[in-house]
């Protein structure tokens, strides 16, 4: 990690239980608290898909900016607060329960704003964080094309320096959010005769242009945060190049390294509580429904919601533990990929034990009760936890490479100029 | 295809640890390496003994005792949080499938230091600190359930002491203890005696164990007298005595685990490398690439949990109860599929007597049964959510 994202943990800064009674002062004067909203404004509070999400996602990081809880881990000339983890450690503690822009965290504060900071000039630092710390910039990842998402580095959406400016032609698809965005970062190909690694370009784009034809696609479960950019054209500043030209692969792994961190619930930039449900404790609305459908008493369902309640806490736990090995250097940055990893394979269970103890109440409303049918739009939607943030198997290979040493899988475009690797159609 | 291996350290088990915890570590690394190690555990099965007392004698030297008993009492911890130096011996022993009565005599003298009465336990403290003497927890049903309320022995009272009827099941090394603490049930509710082995109405009935040294048994109490010096604390009050007692003892058994999930997949790894087939090794398949991935995140959330729940039962923690669960039902499942799969991964080999994974799966299927088995812990969870 660079000097500058390591949050100072120099002299003079606050302490934590000092910066944690001015939360405890702040959140309840000027936030609302969860209990108190609607259902129908607890889900819009995390649906991506809702523009009026967006809306008030960057009103509350207005109030945060002001009452002094912004950017709580990023550095004081960014316009953040210049704190240690261990202080938004605190603040999540103390504003779980509370209204927060849950819809921001990732990629914007989690993702793009770390990798800015690790790889951007001075000039985009200083353009971007601080609106990005008033809710005036939300940041999205232009990664994935329709060709493929896992070979990240075979990307073909091409940039042609042109004076000044870079040119940029081809397809992006799977921003998550682009269509609330303001800034993507967007992994592009400049040098075609390289090979693959060595040939990329990262730019910071302006999402909203006639340039950057955007359309959103519907999901399984009905939502359409997911985006598909075409790029006709799109001119792009030299100054808008993240990091080297033909550098741009440096780049794409730190963001993917911070990528993997924030889908498995280990950044520190994430700011708000972890895992809140609409009622609290994640397993609670498991509870409800157990209850509801008579099976309280019934062994086997008490143990399969003991085994979602461990599966939850085990998550927090390993979150914890390797984030410490991480900064102690104990275990290898690769590690992210670990809880990457654990968060795809709990959450697959946790949705397939939902399914069992809903039972029909997870496929068809129930006229007299509660509409429970999340249960059985989870379980639809039940591999998007591993595949969202790096699919589960490009975990595995980065945790039995990276950490056990094993072999690298075989690659038929290893140092082959990218321009004669073979494609699919 | 040429293969170097990346060197994994293995003291990546702990990330923080102070200099007194790595002295306790590599301490007691180097004595279980010369004197408790898998070829120790053969020939003591060979020889029909379950551990050597003269080793427990030197392993109380350097700690394995005293770590849960407070200074005053002739105890003490490495770093001032006995029990998480404790679990330190504990993965120690699971890295080495070692022999002795460490998890039981530790909670025993755990129990008997903690008591309102432990002034009157000292010197016993006192001998199982030292390594003089062998003690066990007895307060499982027959039946193999683990509720420890559900199996209370009656005690009723007679003259200035007790009367003991009942019986035990699942005593650790309950015929080599010299001492046996004894949960039982009054008029009053659940009372806890501490008694020798040899009292007269106690039979001890060994039972032959999957594990090639830790041996069980069943101990019988037919109107066996005890006088009311046996008392641990006092008559009727043992229950929450109880339940710290199973934490302890189930933090200590978790930290086994997760040494001897450590150890296989040690071996197995370097396995994968030195193994080839078709002219490569099978570290080199994917498909084997990915069960490894699968079994280091398991390996690492069963040590995440662990920890999370000996910090919780160090501190007394409200929740301790719960992580505690936690733990055991994650580690339990989890341990067993790690060495499982390992023995499949090593192929015919790893279904002999020869090899030594079946040590390591054999203390694993011990551990995940006793003291509660992962399906009786997620009931156990839900209990303590209300559900």
């Amino acid at each position: 990690m660079t000097a500058t994202t390591t949050a100072g943990e120099t002299a003079g800064i606050e302490s934590v239980e000092s910066f944690r009674q001015r939360a405890r002062e702040w959140i309840p004067a000027n936030l609302r608290r969860r209990a108190d909203m609607t259902d129908a404004e607890l889900v819009q509070n995390g649906d991506l898909s809702d523009a009026g999400a967006w809306k008030r996602a960057r009103e509350l990081q207005r109030m945060l900016y002001d009452g002094g809880f912004a950017g709580i881990c990023y550095p004081k000339e960014y316009g953040g607060l210049g704190l240690t983890p261990e202080h938004q450690r605190a603040f999540n503690e103390e504003v779980a329960g509370y209204e927060t822009p849950v819809v921001l965290q990732v990629p914007t504060f989690t993702i793009c704003g770390p990798t800015i900071l690790d790889m951007g000039t001075e000039e985009q630092k200083r353009e971007h964080l601080p609106k990005v710390m008033r809710g005036e910039e939300v940041l999205v990842q232009f990664l994935s094309e329709p060709r493929g998402g896992s070979d990240l580095a075979g990307v073909t959406t091409r940039a042609t320096r042109d004076g000044d400016v870079f040119i940029l032609n081809g397809a992006k698809i799977w921003s998550t959010s682009a269509y609330a965005a303001d800034y993507a970062l967007c992994l592009t190909r400049t040098d075609w005769d390289a090979p693959k690694h060595r040939g990329l370009t990262m730019f910071l784009v302006k999402v909203q242009q006639p340039a950057v034809q955007l359309s959103r696609i519907k999901q399984v479960d009905g939502g359409d945060e997911f985006c598909e950019e075409f790029l006709d054209d799109v001119e792009v500043p030299a100054s808008a190049v993240v990091g080297e030209v033909n550098g741009g692969w440096a780049v794409a792994s730190r963001q993917l390294f911070h990528e993997r961190n924030a889908v498995g619930g280990g950044s520190q930039y994430f700011s708000g509580a972890r895992g809140e449900s609409r009622r609290g404790a994640p397993t609670e609305e498991l509870i409800d429904v157990v209850r509801r459908t008579g099976q309280a008493d019934d062994p086997r369902a008490r143990e399969l919601v003991g085994e979602v309640h461990a599966l939850g806490k085990i998550h927090s736990q390993l979150i914890d533990r390797v984030v410490a090995g991480m900064r102690t250097e104990k275990l290898p940055a690769a590690a992210g990929s670990i809880i990457r990893l654990f968060g795809g394979e709990s959450a697959t269970r946790r949705v397939e034990i939902g399914v069992e103890l809903a039972g029909p109440a997870s496929v068809m409303a129930d006229p007299d009760g509660p509409d429970t049918r999340e249960f059985g739009v989870s379980f639809l939607m039940r591999q998007a936890s591993s595949l969202g943030g790096g699919s589960t198997e490009m975990a595995r290979n980065i945790i039995s490479e990276r950490i056990l040493g094993m072999p690298r899988e075989y690659a038929a475009d290893r140092d082959v100029p990218f321009n004669q690797v073979k494609r699919g159609r | 295809m040429s293969v170097r291996r990346r060197e994994r350290k293995s003291a990546a088990m702990r990330f923080e640890l102070s200099s007194e915890q790595r002295l306790l570590q590599s301490v007691t690394a180097d004595f279980l390496e010369k004197n408790g190690s898998v070829a120790t555990v053969r020939s003591l099965a060979d020889e029909g003994r379950h551990f050597d007392r003269n080793v427990w004698r030197q392993g109380a030297e350097l700690g394995w005792t005293a770590m849960l008993v407070p200074e005053e009492a002739g105890g003490g911890s490495a770093s001032g949080q006995g029990l998480i130096d404790a679990t330190i011996i504990g993965e120690q022993m699971g890295l080495h499938a070692a022999p002795g009565p460490f998890t039981v005599v530790n909670t025993v003298a755990a129990a008997l230091a903690e008591a309102s009465n432990a002034d009157e336990h000292a010197d016993l403290v006192g001998e199982l600190v030292a390594g003089e003497k062998v003690a066990t927890w007895a307060c499982c049903a027959p039946g193999g359930r683990w509720n420890p309320e559900a199996g209370a022995v009656e005690a009723r009272a007679d003259g200035d002491g007790y009367v003991l009827n009942g019986v035990h099941d699942s005593v650790e090394l309950g015929t080599d203890a010299d001492v046996l603490l004894v949960l039982a049930r009054t008029p009053e509710g659940l009372t806890q005696f501490v008694i020798p082995a040899g009292t007269a109405g106690v039979s001890v009935q060994p039972l032959e164990s999957l594990d090639l040294v830790r041996g069980f048994a069943r101990v019988e109490y037919t109107d066996a007298r005890v006088p009311a010096g046996a008392l641990v604390g006092a008559a009727g009050a043992a229950a929450p005595a109880v339940e710290r007692q199973l934490q302890l003892a189930l933090v200590l058994q978790c930290s086994e685990l997760v040494g001897v999930v450590q150890r296989v997949l040690e071996f197995t790894t370097q396995w994968m490398f030195d193994r080839y087939s078709f002219g490569r090794p099978l570290a080199s398949y994917q498909a084997l690439k990915h069960r490894f991935a699968d079994m280091t995140m398991w390996s690492e959330a069963a040590q995440a949990t662990m920890a999370a729940a000996a910090e919780a039962v160090q501190e007394r923690r409200e929740d301790a109860a719960e992580l505690v669960s936690i733990a055991k039902s994650y580690i339990g499942q989890r341990a067993t599929d790690i060495i499982q799969d390992c023995v499949q991964l090593h192929g015919g080999i790893g279904v002999t007597w020869e090899h030594d994974i079946h040590l390591y799966l054999r203390r694993a299927t011990v551990d995940r049964v006793t003291w509660g088995s992962p399906s009786d812990h997620r009931r156990r969870i839900a209990d303590l959510l209300e559900v």
